[in-house]
């Protein structure tokens, strides 16, 4: 198990903020962290590999990284991290990388083969694709047999075909060293394909926990498609009032009343819904 | 014109990049980790130490010059202490000029490395600590071989900067043949009893020197930035 309950003030997005999180995380399971940017989710991570200080205790099985007046370096932490923007010494080669971590030819080997690497073995970071780049950012990680990994929104910058191929890999990697691991994300889709838990954080603090579909499907058990939006735009079309709204990366039209449409403006949030009984999946 | 290169008295230029090669070496031991602290640290005192090092370039060398006679003359406080541990006598002597011109040349090293130390990507540093390896070993096997400009700006500049000493080299050192009469100083002379001959050979020796050394430091750094794609990344 591992126990975290950690403070820690800091300027968040909105001036300056309480960070108190309180957490016991099973040994190999898939914690993704979530929330809106601002709200502590990459200085509890940092906090968690000893890059920044706190109050408080973190256990992480028999042995105690943080206490009060005691914190261990993040040199005997054992921790693998995946940065946002893959951090690769950018002086070596990508075996290197691996091997500058841990001099395991045989684990540097198996890892750049089953993330499909082995022939850019000899390649410069620079020489390689966002992609690429996050996954030898994924082997080095791995290279010295974490007991925890942490993943700050590994994926966030690449693209969505490249991001679902990474994230059959982090599952691929996940299922074979079982490694308890925390990551960083806002991708629905991703948080629900991978995580096994999923956390949210709102300025500071733990605001709902839960699996995937009960924190991430609000429309369970009400048979109704439910969607958040962003309102773009309220057109008139004759009688009828059109709505422009932005759904996740797609835009839809939605048919609303006159009265809807002077209670709204632009920018609104808000929230499409329709019963749903027989939906057609195409 | 072989004639001629026979007759230059090479022992001043010998001085100059023995001096310089010397410097070099002690501030490049000292200011690494003090330009590694300077590039990591958020300390309030951070402003004051840049400028207390800064000084050197804005600083009359006669001023700099001054306070070395003044602190290391053998009845100064330093000047004895040094006299009775080391039984060296600093002012007008080689050893004297070397400490000197580690005073002189200090921010020519250390802000070429504290930038070099600054342009690196810090997650990358992170992402050593985090694999387990000390800071000593970040900065030998990461920071520096990523920062190659930076490190021979800083040493090819600092050696350059401590051939071109003129100021404080006449007052602590002097000019003593073989001991502390380097290239500025002889030039300095020669001009003063009108040997305008001399004095122009030993100016375009140190013209076409100087001009080399900066080339190769510039070519260099080229190729490097074109090598490492960027910096940061």
């Amino acid at each position: 198990m591992i126990h975290i309950d950690i403070t820690k003030s800091l300027f968040g997005s909105g001036g300056m903020m309480e960070l108190s999180v309180s957490l016991a995380i099973e040994e190999g399971s898939f914690v993704v962290l979530t929330g809106v940017s601002g709200s502590g989710k990459t200085t509890l991570l940092r906090i968690l590999a000893g890059l920044e200080s706190a109050e408080g205790v973190i256990r992480v099985g028999n042995e105690r990284w943080l206490e009060t007046g005691m914190a261990v370096a993040p040199q005997q932490r054992r921790i693998g991290f995946v940065f946002q923007e893959y951090a690769l010494f950018s002086n070596m080669s990508v075996e290197e990388n691996l091997l500058f971590v841990a001099n395991d030819t045989e684990l540097a080997t198996y890892l750049l083969e089953i993330t499909e690497l082995h022939m850019l073995k000899d390649r410069r970071p620079h020489s390689l694709s966002g992609g690429q780049q996050q996954r030898v950012a994924l082997c080095r990680a791995m290279m010295h047999r974490p007991k925890l990994l942490l993943m700050d929104e590994p994926l966030s910058a690449l693209d969505a075909s490249m991001r679902h191929t990474l994230q059959q890999e982090i599952a691929l990697l996940h299922r074979e060293f079982q490694t308890t691991t925390i990551m960083v994300s806002h991708d629905p889709s991703e948080i629900y394909r991978l995580a096994s838990r999923v956390v949210v954080l709102e300025a500071g603090h733990i605001v709902r926990e839960g699996s995937p579909k009960e924190v991430l499907l609000q429309t369970s058990g009400s048979q109704k498609f439910a969607f958040e939006g962003e309102l773009l735009e309220i057109l008139r079309a004759d009688v009828i009032f059109i709505a422009v709204v932005a759904i996740g990366q797609q835009l839809v039209e939605v048919v609303i009343s006159e009265y809807e449409a002077q209670h709204l403006k632009a920018g609104d949030r808000i929230r499409v819904s329709t019963k749903a009984f027989a939906p057609m999946i195409g | 014109m072989l004639e001629l290169l026979k007759t230059i008295e090479w022992t001043p230029f010998i001085l100059s990049f023995e001096l310089a090669a010397a410097t070099t070496l002690i501030l490049f031991a000292i200011s690494l980790p003090l330009a590694w602290y300077l590039s990591q640290t958020n300390s309030k005192t951070k402003p004051f130490l840049e400028a207390l090092m800064a000084l050197p370039i804005v600083l009359p060398p006669s001023v700099l010059g001054f306070y070395m006679l003044v602190l290391l003359s053998p009845s100064s406080v330093i000047g004895t202490v040094i006299h009775e541990l080391f039984n060296v006598q600093l002012l007008f002597s080689f050893s004297g000029l070397v400490v000197a011109s580690c005073f002189y040349s200090l921010p020519f090293m250390i802000q070429p490395l504290q930038s070099g130390f600054e342009s690196l990507n810090k997650r990358m540093l992170e992402a050593s600590y985090i694999s387990g390896k000390s800071r000593w070993t970040t900065i030998l096997r990461v920071a520096l071989p990523n920062m190659k400009p930076a490190l021979m700006t800083a040493v090819i500049i600092t050696f350059a900067h401590t051939v071109g000493e003129f100021g404080v080299v006449l007052m602590v050192g002097g000019s003593i043949v073989g001991e502390t009469k380097v290239a500025s100083v002889a030039i300095y002379e020669m001009v003063e009893i009108m040997d305008y001959t001399g004095a122009h050979i030993y100016a375009a020796i140190m013209i076409g020197m100087s001009f080399t050394v900066l080339l190769s430091v510039y070519i260099f750094n080229h190729r490097q930035r074109y090598k490492l794609g960027g910096l940061s990344s």
